[in-house]
């Protein structure tokens, strides 16, 4: 496989979608479902939701956040590069049947693979309550897209520019409306916050969890999480899991266990002039 | 005059005592400072005369202890004969990696515990001889097989590991069209991932992997049999039969409280960060490890041996902590002196109990008990128990749980109908290595659970040599009307 870069879409601000030719990769791909993706030889493999797939075509998409060294490098590329690998797809699938009325929430660059899940969900016929959750309207994409595949869109953000200020308005809506199942990705913190919210109210609710991974197909184990009081694997037993029996805490806590060295590959790779783009 | 200096009267009795030609290796305080080869290889002169020990048994005992049956005392006259090409040849002809086996295989237990010599003495270093010829094809004119006549048959191997690689490199000796599936972006399997580069250099196994290649077996990196392809669908799109050598990759845990808290890693986790990812380079390679000062290794195994050497070359002050006494340890003897030289500490006979974090979630210490051996059952096996309140608190900032390892779950819960054992996961199999799915064939960790490199590419070499004899044998309408 070549893993050629069909296209590339700037999403938001440092958030961009990728369009990735890879056939075998496609024919097998479901909402809910993942990559590792290891931009050149060398590199890091870097776990990241499948968005998109088109077996027809024979590609997958997804979309990254510049944080870290490696998605940074990844914004640097450009339709018609290559990437050196792309593992996938990993993880099981979502459920996707007719559940009746699904409340689907996506904060970040989440928002992407969320619409998957909301595309799919709705074919089954269910009825499509999509929540896009953003820092602010300059970091707000797809709100077309969502409203394509679903029957509701609300927008919320943290600071108020885009939609409602913050989730409270969720509390509200779970408990006038009635939802049968709840699907969130994104922020830990925000699904953290989510299953909250729809704890009350007893809607099964299934978290998308984004722990650091290597392998991404079993072997490291540094992607377990306490799910229920017993020990997971992010990559073989979800990626998605009962948000009410998740805890998340732990799960925020791992994901810091390697900052400051994800930090100082980000700072050596900038000073180093990685960023061709700003060098222009 | 010269005879009184105490050097010489040394030396005599070295040769009385008819010992081995011993391995060149960099000086502990050298090598715990790099990721280099610690063993440096016989030279040609010290390796014929260490072959020159070999007493050339009418009925040589060694052969029969090679789980790959490598023709060895054909190998050693060779040597002695300076017919290296033809030396190198002999041992291909049953072994497809063998730098890599006269460097990782367990000789002691094998080859070398058969050999006449080891009664008396020093058994003749037959792995230190098969690494020599290894090491002197890749300075010169290699091996090169004939190629066979193609059967038209293809066969799909899952997992390009010792047993993997094994079975592909002698099926399509056979004639067969192979497909090699990695999951990995890198092929080797436990050979890239897990075994040190001072131990194994990663450069060794890319070349056995070529050889492999230009054999003619197509690799297939990053391809997870069964969430890519299934085994079903494998054998619906063309494959006559199927090898799966997945390995035991799955890490097993202690179950103690804290176990999740920061800085306590798998031994796979620490490994692939370190081998595969080569994190011992951070910030030059993109993955990173963090070790501390106070490292503790739980196990003792090869593998908690290996993460040991490791910590200590990335600068820990390292203690391993084992349940049983040393002379239960499981990992071999060499390695366990070469650590301990590096400056290796052991805690005998100590469990965890629980592990506890700082405000940050990081580990900052551990609770152990105390253990003692148990009478023998009537096995002669001893057990181990917790000697009660013998409890004792130590400081650490970084754990090393190495404990074991299983099956990776994702072929067995994908593949409908195929038989597992329910207390390991293991994928059952014959003598022959089937396993009850027709024309679908198991090897290696996968069906014994974890166990070493060499026993791995015996059952590769077992299963291939089956499967051939189920290609030829077994007309293809006739297959295929059992498998529907």
């Amino acid at each position: 496989m070549t893993f050629r870069i069909l296209s590339k879409r700037q999403l938001a601000y440092k958030k961009t979608l990728f369009e990735v030719e890879a056939p075998d990769v496609a024919a097998k791909a479901l909402p809910g479902q993942f990559l590792i993706v290891i931009a050149r030889e060398g590199g890091e493999r870097v776990p990241l939701t499948i968005c998109e797939y088109d077996r027809q075509k024979g590609t997958v998409s997804f979309a990254f956040h510049e944080v870290g060294k490696t998605t940074k490098e990844l914004g640097t590329l450009n339709e018609g590069d290559r990437l050196f690998n792309v593992t996938g797809p990993l993880g099981n699938p979502s459920n996707i049947s007719r559940f009746g009325r699904v409340l689907c929430v996506g904060g970040s660059i989440m928002i992407a693979p969320i619409l998957l899940q909301a595309k799919a969900l709705k074919a089954e016929g269910n009825h499509v309550t999509t929540v896009l959750g953003c820092r602010g309207d300059e970091f707000l994409f797809m709100k077309e897209e969502a409203s394509a595949v679903s029957d509701e869109v609300h927008v919320a953000s943290d600071d108020g520019t885009a939609g409602t200020k913050g989730l409270d308005f969720l509390e509200e809506l779970v408990s006038s409306e009635r939802f049968d199942r709840c699907v969130v990705m994104g922020p830990v913190d925000m699904m953290k916050r989510v299953s909250e919210i729809t704890r009350p109210y007893g809607i099964p609710t299934f978290v998308t969890l984004t722990p650091i991974m290597i392998d991404g197909m079993g072997m490291c184990g540094v992607c377990r999480v306490t799910v229920g009081g017993k020990m997971m694997f992010g990559c073989v037993d979800g990626p998605e899991f009962d948000g009410h029996q998740t805890n998340f805490d732990e799960l925020i806590m791992r994901q810091r266990t390697m900052l400051p060295e994800e930090r100082l590959s980000s700072i050596l790779w900038e000073t180093n002039g990685g960023c061709k783009c700003e060098r222009k | 005059m010269k005879g009184n200096e105490p050097g010489n009267v040394e030396a005599t009795a070295i040769s009385l005592k008819d010992e081995d030609v011993p391995m060149p290796r960099q000086e502990p305080h050298e090598r715990v400072k790099n990721f280099s080869e610690v063993a440096l290889g016989y030279t040609e002169e010290m390796a014929l005369k260490e072959a020159a020990r070999c007493l050339r048994c009418k009925n040589p005992q060694c052969r029969k202890g090679c789980p790959v049956d490598v023709p060895i005392p054909e190998f050693i006259e060779c040597i002695l004969q300076g017919e290296y090409a033809e030396g190198i040849a002999l041992v291909k002809s049953k072994n497809a990696l063998p730098a890599i086996c006269g460097r990782v295989c367990p000789q002691e237990q094998q080859c070398q515990m058969k050999c006449v010599k080891g009664k008396k003495g020093d058994p003749v270093n037959i792995g230190r001889l098969e690494r020599f010829l290894a090491d002197w094809e890749r300075d010169n004119e290699g091996y090169w097989p004939e190629a066979p006549a193609p059967t038209g048959k293809r066969v799909a191997v899952i997992g390009a590991g010792p047993a993997g690689l094994t079975a592909a490199a002698d099926l399509v000796r056979s004639g067969h069209s192979v497909t090699l599936f990695e999951a990995l972006h890198v092929g080797g399997g436990v050979l890239s991932y897990g075994i040190p580069e001072f131990r194994l250099p990663k450069e060794i196994v890319q070349r056995e992997i070529d050889y492999v290649r230009r054999l003619g077996v197509e690799i297939k990196l990053g391809y997870l049999i069964g969430r890519i392809k299934t085994i079903p669908e494998l054998l619906g799109q063309g494959y006559d039969a199927i090898f799966i050598g997945s390995g035991a990759g799955l890490p097993q845990w202690t179950g103690c409280p804290g176990e999740n808290l920061g800085g306590i890693y798998s031994a796979n986790e620490f490994l692939i960060r370190v081998n595969l990812m080569k994190a011992y380079a951070f910030p030059e390679q993109d993955t990173p490890i963090r070790v501390g000062k106070h490292l503790v290794v739980i196990g003792g195994g090869n593998v908690a041996i290996d993460c040991a050497r490791i910590s200590m070359r990335l600068g820990a002050t390292v203690c391993l902590n084992y349940r049983r006494s040393r002379n239960e340890l499981p990992a071999r003897r060499e390695e366990i002196e070469n650590a301990e030289e590096e400056g290796l500490a052991c805690k005998f006979l100590s469990a965890p109990v629980e592990f506890y974090g700082d405000e940050k979630g990081w580990v900052k210490s551990m609770r152990c008990t105390c253990m003692e051996l148990t009478e023998p059952d009537e096995k002669g096996r001893q057990g181990v128990q917790p000697i009660p309140c013998s409890d004792f608190e130590i400081p650490v900032d970084t754990v090393i749980i190495a404990i074991g390892q299983t099956p990776n779950p994702i072929i067995q819960r994908t593949t409908e109908g195929l038989m597992t054992n329910p207390r390991n996961g293991t994928i059952v199999v014959d003598a022959e290595g089937r396993t009850n799915l027709e024309g679908v064939y198991a090897g290696g960790d996968i069906a014994t659970g974890a166990a070493t490199v060499i026993s791995a590419m015996g059952a590769g070499k077992r299963a291939a040599r089956s499967i051939h004899r189920y290609l030829m044998e077994t007309p293809r309408g006739e297959r295929t009307s059992t498998g529907n």
